[in-house]
């Protein structure tokens, strides 16, 4: 126990400073005034797997860890839709996640936003021809942000989710 | 028919009731019928002690007969079983010979067993319950006949009288088996194994008698052998008392955490709280003789006042029971749930009566137990460290019971009434008659006034406690109203402070969350299932599922046996075809207690039997032989 | 009088404004332990202007105990506020109740937690439920034999009472048995308040959630009001850990210098334990939930050594 406090004092903070406004390239969406209003210092992030091949998760678990650290902007991941604001949603909407999908953006309580991962995110990425694949999220349930790339970096994702919130200088 | 039976009882309850309320307030008197009894006669006398059981035997007699109007209407319950029942009870506390008091005890044990015994599906339950209320009564028979023996009377004002003149040795055994004939009645460990299976089997509004009243007049002849017939005791008394009461409590709520038949939950509550009245019985009876009467008082009421708030929640909860046996027809708490939505009234009600029980405050369940712990806590003006510890041990007991009586209340009240239901019964459930309705009603106010007004009960219970403790100071002081003060400034409480500060949080609250603007209206939704398709009962939890988490603490204690039967496909063992899991708890009392008991019973009897060989000759010779004998010692 | 109740509005609005302050320290601290840069330590105040803002959806199987619980946590919270000494060691309604009123009301709203979480009809709230009170009821007997250590010294129960005897004479307050008592008051305390290594408040593991599974199914307002309700619980077991154990620095008087005082020793005291709590967090793993009747068992062990070591040693 003392072993693993000595080496958290020891190693000290290692957060990088966020992805600065020209770093990636821009994404060009910015959500509504009222949305930025309303969550831009504190969002709620629900992540969903609809299908995916797992690439994105790894990058988004990236995202909470000490490199790049969400929490200090506000954002947080949280385990039930109920308490999210935000779905990021993953991989390419596969048949059999379509209706679990839709079933989880029911269940979150408006006002909400979807933000759609990945090149599969956006339009089923290179599973987009398969039989098991209904296409992008946008196909199931509205989108509001796409943050493209396969997978998209953890600093990508990060720009993408700040540049959206109006939190990126 | 039986509406008018069960109506004169109500009527004939609420005279009782108001004989009691005058009886408790100070009115005393006598009754003397010689010639109607034998030995002594029919002799009544009315006192403190008296009057405070009778009314709570009248006053929770009178909604549960209201309720009967609606609940027997067929009739198919004994009615005039019940109303002797009723009679035997009301005639009990105010015996003031042995021939009465006996008398009147074993018709209302008799009464109850008919009661019992009319179901036809509680032969075994009826069986066991005979055998146990007379060889409580066998005790009693021989407590009070050596005690009469030894003073010469039958008359409890002479026992009074005599008592420092009696041998010691006759106390302490008179006492033991006084207290195990009334201990057997209350239904303390291990003497419960009747409670059980006879308070389910009876039809609800008679449970609710059992529970609430009946086994109340076990504790009723408990304090009156402890502290009145006999004098003051040794402290060995108080603390076999206390030990069992202990025991009681926390071995009856561990057996009601893993039961799921909603009756015989109740009936393992009540177990649990005739203990925690006995602790607080076992209290005084330690603190008086070591020269702290005024302790002794604080732990009499708090005593008291338990067992009129356990008649009070126990007969709604019963009651809150019939009524959802009679919408569903099942006492399976596993095929219950959702009848929150159907049947509003009575979930409300159940709800009242959980709390209650839980001891949560303001209601009055938390009264009396917050006594009973004021009176452990203040176990050090007794300075002998066994004593204490014994205490410290009590408290933590209590405390345990506590916390285990709300989580059981939480699985009883949330599989039964929330959720989703797990039968046709339950979804087609539907709320019960007015009268029901108005019987649960009246039990619940009784349980939240008890709780919020308990400024006004106390001092009536403390009179009764200065009376057996004989004068000494009850440490309690009602401040304004509204506080109750233990032992100057030891602790106070003020339930009505609390309700009425909860009541003004939760309009803050509401008010202050429409001010902040979050006026949305909630929008309806699914259940969150992880994006499943479907919901059906079969995801909810289970009463089983629930207690499991008890099951594995206290293990050493349930023993349970655990059986997987697995039928494999033939081709290959990874493909289950079905399965059969059984988990079933085991009773140690049962065990290797009762199971030994009776083998030897058998043993003893078979061996017996030799002497009745049927030969006409050898009964001849036995006659002469016992002549003889007669003979020889005469 | 009157200086009585603006002492008790100035107590209600230090414990309710002050409790989000307290997880968002705790939070801040153990992010820093790991080595990053961490949320604001006023996050959690803006989470829950967030979630007030928020359409509530409630699901269709659940019955009038869910919408209410809530505000029956909160009110219970609320109430709870005005019975400890948190400022003053003589609190608005010191008098309506003791350590035991206070642990009967953290059980009520315990209680209709559970119900809330078995209303929704799902598996989670039911798991949730069951383990929940499971910890309460066990966690039940330690509390009472410690509160009972300490009032056996100091002969009452009375919440205030005890820290001003207790800081009055300071043999009472620093002796072994004193320091047994803590330990199991500490152990109660994550326990009841459901942090590390009893239960993860920030995990997202389901199964391995004993107070968030209850949680699963609020959102909106009801949400907000219940995190709000956590957060005033964990305030007011620091504070309880912190007056009773230390009570220097409590005054006695509910005049606005005395208040001003209390604020700030209590700050201190609670700025201290927040950096204690933080560092067994990041420490500690969450025990097995089947290990932590053991826990349980061990901190009344430790309770009932306090108690006997009072018996035995005058």
């Amino acid at each position: 126990m003392f072993r693993q406090l000595r080496a958290a004092l020891r190693t000290g903070i290692v957060t990088e400073p966020p992805p600065a406004a020209d770093d990636v390239e821009g994404l060009g969406v910015r959500l509504g005034a009222e949305i930025r209003r309303r969550f831009g210092r504190s969002l709620a992030i629900r992540q969903v797997d609809a299908g995916s091949c797992n690439g994105c998760e790894l990058e988004i678990g990236g995202l909470t860890g000490p490199h790049y650290d969400l929490e200090r902007f506000g954002l947080h991941v949280v385990a039930s839709p109920r308490h999210a604001d935000c779905l990021l949603v993953t991989g390419p909407v596969t048949r059999n996640m379509a209706e679990a999908l839709r079933r989880t953006w029911e269940a979150t309580p408006d006002p909400k936003i979807v933000i759609a991962v990945g090149d599969c995110g956006r339009d089923g990425g290179i599973f987009a021809s398969s039989y098991a694949v209904v296409g992008g999220v946008a196909d199931v349930i509205p989108v509001d942000v796409v943050i493209p790339g396969c997978p998209p970096s953890p600093r990508a994702l990060l720009a993408g989710i700040l540049d959206a919130l109006g939190r990126r200088r | 028919m039986s509406g008018a039976v069960y109506g004169f009882a109500a009527l004939a309850s609420l005279a009782a009731g108001a004989l009691g309320v005058h009886g408790l307030l100070g009115g005393t008197w006598t009754l003397a019928v010689p010639w109607l009894l034998p030995l002594g006669g029919l002799e009544l006398a009315m006192d403190r002690l008296a009057g405070l059981f009778i009314a709570i035997v009248a006053l929770t007699a009178l909604p549960v007969s209201w309720y009967a109007i609606a609940y027997d209407r067929d009739a198919r319950g004994g009615r005039g079983a019940y109303l002797a029942f009723l009679g035997a009870m009301i005639v009990v506390p105010l015996a003031a010979n042995a021939m009465t008091f006996l008398v009147a005890w074993e018709l209302m044990s008799l009464a109850s067993w008919l009661l019992v015994a009319h179901q036809r599906e509680a032969a075994r339950a009826a069986w066991v319950y005979a055998v146990m209320t007379h060889a409580g009564f066998a005790c009693l028979l021989i407590g009070m006949l050596w005690l009469t023996a030894a003073t010469g009377t039958m008359a409890f004002a002479d026992w009074r009288a005599a008592v420092p003149g009696l041998d010691p040795t006759t106390r302490h055994v008179v006492w033991a088996l006084l207290a195990l004939g009334f201990a057997g009645k209350a239904g303390v460990i291990p003497l419960h194994v009747w409670l059980p299976l006879a308070h389910p089997a009876a039809p609800s509004h008679v449970s609710a008698l059992m529970s609430g009243v009946m086994v109340k007049l076990g504790v009723y002849g408990l304090v009156r052998v402890s502290l009145d017939w006999l004098g003051v005791g040794p402290p060995w008394w108080g603390v076999v008392i206390l030990v069992v009461g202990t025991c009681s409590a926390v071995i009856g709520v561990l057996y009601a955490l893993v039961d799921h038949d909603l009756k015989r939950l109740l009936a393992f509550h009540t177990i649990e709280n005739v203990g925690i009245i006995l602790i607080g019985l076992g209290a005084a009876l330690v603190f008086q003789p070591v020269g702290a009467p005024e302790l002794a008082a604080l732990a009499l009421v708090a005593a008291l006042y338990h067992t009129v708030n356990h008649a009070a929640f126990k007969a709604l909860l019963f009651l809150g029971a019939g009524s959802v046996l009679h919408a569903t027809g099942t006492r399976n708490m596993e095929e219950m749930g959702g009848l929150a939505r159907r049947m509003p009234w009575t979930a409300a009600c159940f709800l009242v009566g959980s709390i209650a029980i839980a001891g949560l405050p303001p209601l009055n369940g938390f009264v009396s137990e917050w006594l009973t712990f004021q009176a452990l806590l203040q176990n050090l003006s007794v300075a002998r460290p066994a004593l204490n510890l014994a205490f410290a041990l009590a408290l933590a007991g209590l405390a345990l019971t506590a916390g285990l009586a709300a989580a059981c209340f939480v699985k009883a009240f949330g599989i039964s009434f929330l959720g989703l239901p797990r039968s046709e019964e339950a979804r087609h459930a539907h709320e019960a008659p007015a009268a029901m309705r108005a019987a649960m009603v009246a039990l619940a106010a009784a349980c939240v006034g008890l709780g919020v007004g308990a400024t006004l009960v106390i001092p009536a219970l403390a009179a009764v406690a200065a009376d057996l403790t004989r004068g000494a100071a009850v440490p309690i002081a009602v401040f304004g109203g509204v506080t109750v003060r233990v032992s100057d400034d030891f602790a106070s409480v003020s339930t009505l402070t609390v309700a009425g500060a909860l009541a003004a949080a939760l309009l803050l609250l509401a008010v202050g969350v429409r001010l902040v603007g979050s006026t949305a209206r909630a929008r309806v939704g699914d259940t969150w299932g992880c994006g499943r398709i479907l919901q059906t009962a079969r995801m909810e939890y289970t009463a089983t599922a629930f207690s499991s988490p008890f099951k594995r603490v206290f293990d050493f204690f349930y023993r349970p046996r655990r059986r997987l039967d697995l039928d494999v496909h033939p081709e290959s063992r990874f493909f289950v075809r079905s399965l059969a899991y059984e988990s079933a708890t085991r009773s140690i009392f049962d065990d290797w207690l009762y199971a030994p008991l009776m083998a030897g019973l058998r043993h003893t009897t078979a061996t017996a039997r030799a002497l009745q060989s049927g030969s006409a000759n050898l009964y001849l010779a036995y006659i002469l032989a016992a002549l003889l004998l007669m003979l020889v010692l005469g | 009088m009157i200086e009585i109740v603006i002492g008790g509005l100035v107590q209600i609005l230090a414990v309710a404004l002050g409790a989000p302050l307290v997880v968002g320290l705790t939070r801040l601290l153990k992010a820093r332990l790991v080595g990053r840069r961490g949320p604001s330590p006023g996050q959690p105040y803006r989470d829950l202007v967030k979630l007030l803002g928020k359409t509530p959806v409630v699901s269709s199987t659940t019955s009038w105990i869910f919408t209410f619980t809530p505000y029956l946590l909160a009110a219970t919270m609320l109430v709870a506020a005005l019975v400890v000494p948190v400022l003053t060691s003589r609190p608005a309604l010191g008098f309506a109740g003791n350590a035991i009123l206070l642990m009967a009301l953290f059980l009520l709203g315990t209680f209709f937690l559970a119900l809330a979480g078995l209303d929704a009809g799902s598996a989670f709230g039911g798991m949730g439920a069951s383990r929940e009170v499971a910890v309460a009821a066990l966690a039940e007997p330690t509390v009472i034999v410690a509160i009972f250590a300490l009032a056996l010294r100091a002969d009452t129960i009375d919440l205030g009472a005890l820290v001003e005897r207790l800081g009055r004479a300071p043999s009472l307050a620093l002796n072994p048995a004193h320091l047994l008592a803590l330990a199991a008051f500490f152990i109660v305390m994550l326990a009841e308040t459901g942090r590390l290594p009893v239960d993860n408040p920030a995990t997202h593991l389901e199964l391995t959630m004993i107070h968030e599974a209850m949680v699963l199914e609020y959102s909106g307002r009801y949400l907000a009001l219940v995190e709000w309700a956590s957060a005033m619980k964990l305030l007011l077991f620091m504070t309880l850990l912190a007056n009773l154990f230390v009570p220097w620095g409590v005054p006695a008087s509910a005049a606005p210098a005395a208040l001003a005082l209390g604020a700030a020793v209590l700050a201190l005291k609670l700025a201290v334990l927040c950096v204690a709590l933080a560092l067994l967090e990041t420490a500690v793993a969450k025990l097995r939930l089947f290990r932590v009747p053991e826990l349980l068992a061990g901190s009344f062990a430790l309770a009932l050594l306090s108690v006997m070591a009072v018996f035995l040693v005058p």
